[in-house]
């Protein structure tokens, strides 16, 4: 894998701008997301990540800049027009068809699927396209064996390793997720986190974490957003040692690692 | 299915033991055309339309006033009421299709009293108050080979019957089918279908215009065994009943409860009425029970009693020991919250 600084991103940002009211939430936000990496999007509370993922998504639209993927102008795309494209999104609240079991939650996510959705006749079970791509999906997220179990009967952990699998289901080129650890105790989240590590060696993530330990174990790139701006880029490493970050966001754990 | 099929298939000849007659089958049969019809919306789609009568009643209309007017024979008129309800509720669907929640139902509310108004606005076509009487059933065969007389209503079941069982098998294959779980899944989360590249707009456009297909269906069958389109079945109180008999039978919870759904409002409507003037109140009453003490409706209820509640329980003790593991386990610090 050899990303220089040179490589074209997939997905770029810029002067993105959002204001809900009159509180301006980002401004001039330019983010390049290099393919084949996990890059990080981080900063405290209110910093403006969950907008910035959200106008990634194309669930709110910016005030104001474009969005870029594979060179292409997505800016005025709706959400599902988006996730055809290959931008799939998760959920950091889950959003789960609940009624569905674990198979069908994934099938309904499959390309495969989708492109038969005006197909009224053939049984949906029957279409082995999907149903492949799903089974190996479930094998992947590690759900094995609770196919038939619906959403709602499963625990916590398990449901967070759906909402991811959902998610990959649709094929992307880039997987965007939404706090994916929130909530998680230690075990499980060591098994989502090992779950990230190995999609990221072949797909491009874009994350929005609390969590510091999963983003300077897994990020390749991280941005800090402080009050609706990008206050810093880099590695880990980088923003790590970055005195403004530190200042801003990271001291304080620091602070806190030290006194536990 | 087959069993419910078989049922049909010899109602006629047990109807006198359960006190009722042919005619009461013909009608049960044609409501749940209409009402498992009407459930891909309610059930499926999770769409509560409330002006859903305004189709079967406008079918009604096509087919009477082109048998009239324009061609004599059964089959045109028939399909003129199917092709034109699929068409105006595929119009009625581009406004409302958009709408969520609340103003959904309002808004197919408004279109369904705006048709029962056109009705009276249309009055040289329509008759008004008096609707469009005189027509015929005719007869069905094939020439030379034979011919059914439809006027004998024994005759007339089994030609409904037909219809039942080729709309069943219909709509048992849509729900099942890829399309069915989509709409299915954007009942469960509109926003996920969504994020998963589902257009759910074009969806909800789709199995609304469906979903009026059936209804054009159950109406001019409904003409047929009524000899006339009659206003009443477009009005308010007619939609809200298509929506009472999904709820009753169970919609939400099975295929097949808007059919026994309307078994029961049409048997009820006939017991109540013998044994009472005052039988709309009974009637309310029993509903008021039914909407509060079996929200899921009669199948609902049978489901849960005959699901294994030891599987479920499992399964939750289990989610609810991994999520205490999950919360009592030493979290990081965390900057802040949750954004």
């Amino acid at each position: 894998m050899s990303v220089s600084e040179a490589t074209s991103p997939i997905l770029e940002t810029r002067g993105l701008r959002k204001a809900f009211g009159g509180h301006v939430v980002l401004e001039d936000v330019n983010l390049r997301f290099e393919p084949a990496r996990l890059s990080a999007i981080i900063g405290p509370n209110g910093a403006g990540k969950t907008t910035c993922f959200n106008l990634l998504n194309g669930f709110l639209a910016p005030d104001r800049g474009r969005i870029l993927f594979r060179g292409r102008d997505i800016t005025p795309l709706a959400p599902e027009e988006r996730a055809r494209l290959g931008m799939c999104r998760s959920f950091q609240i889950l959003n789960l068809f609940n009624d569905y079991t674990v198979l069908e939650n994934v099938r309904v996510a499959v390309p495969a699927m989708r492109q038969r959705g005006s197909n009224l006749w053939t049984p949906a079970g029957a279409i082995s396209e999907a149903e492949d791509k799903a089974a190996r999906i479930i094998r992947l997220i590690g759900l094995a064996g609770r196919e038939h179990v619906e959403a709602k009967y499963l625990s916590y952990g398990q449901r967070r390793l759906l909402e991811i699998g959902v998610t990959l289901a649709g094929e992307p080129e880039v997987l965007l997720l939404d706090e994916p650890t929130s909530g998680l105790g230690m075990r499980p989240m060591e098994t989502l986190r090992d779950l990230v590590k190995r999609l990221s060696e072949d797909l491009t993530i874009v994350v929005i974490e609390h969590d510091m330990d999963f983003v300077l174990a897994l990020s390749h790139h991280i941005a800090v957003l402080h009050r609706g701006m990008v206050i810093a880029e880099g590695p880990p490493e980088a923003i790590q040692n970055n005195a403004e970050v530190r200042e801003a966001y990271l001291g304080r754990l620091k602070y806190a690692r030290a006194t536990q | 299915m087959l069993g419910m099929f078989a049922l049909f298939l010899f109602l006629p000849a047990l109807m006198p033991f359960l006190g009722g007659y042919t005619y009461l089958g013909t009608e049960i049969m044609i409501w749940a055309i209409f009402a498992l019809g009407y459930n891909l919306l309610l059930g499926y789609t999770g769409l509560p339309a409330f002006g859903h009568g305004a189709f079967f009643g406008m079918a009604s209309y096509y087919l009477a006033i082109s048998q009239r007017d324009w061609t004599s024979g059964l089959w045109i008129p028939l399909l003129v009421g199917i092709v034109g309800t699929t068409i105006c509720g595929a119009v009625v669907a581009l406004f409302v299709a958009r709408k969520r929640g609340i103003y959904f139902s309002l808004l197919t509310i408004a279109f369904g009293v705006m048709f029962w108004f056109l009705v009276f606005v249309f009055e040289p076509w329509t008759g008004g108050e008096d609707g469009v009487t005189g027509i015929s059933r005719l007869s069905v065969g094939l020439p030379g080979l034979f011919e059914i007389s439809l006027r004998d209503n024994l005759a007339f079941y089994y030609f409904v019957y037909a219809f039942f069982v080729v709309a069943t098998i219909l709509l048992w294959r849509i729900v099942n089918s890829p399309f069915g779980q989509v709409i299915q899944a954007i009942k469960q989360s509109e926003t996920r279908a969504r994020a998963l590249g589902y257009n759910t707009v074009r969806y909800k456009w789709a199995v609304f215009t469906v979903s009026c297909a059936f209804a054009g269906l159950a109406g001019g069958l409904y003409v047929l065994a009524r000899f006339g389109a009659f206003h009443e079945p477009m009005s308010l109180h007619q939609s809200g009943n298509v929506v009472l008999m999904c709820l009753i039978g169970g919609g939400f919870a099975s295929f097949y409860g808007p059919v026994l759904g309307v078994a029961v409002f049409l048997m009820l409507r006939d017991l109540f009425s013998t044994l009472t003037d005052h039988w709309m109140l009974l009637y309310g009453l029993l509903f008021m029970g039914i909407i509060l003490f079996m929200p899921e409706g009669i199948l609902g209820l049978i489901k849960r009693i005959r699901q294994p509640a030891a599987f479920h329980d499992t399964q939750a003790a289990e989610a609810a020991r991994t999520e205490q593991t999950v919360t009592s386990a030493p979290s990081n610090p965390k900057p802040g919250g949750s954004s």
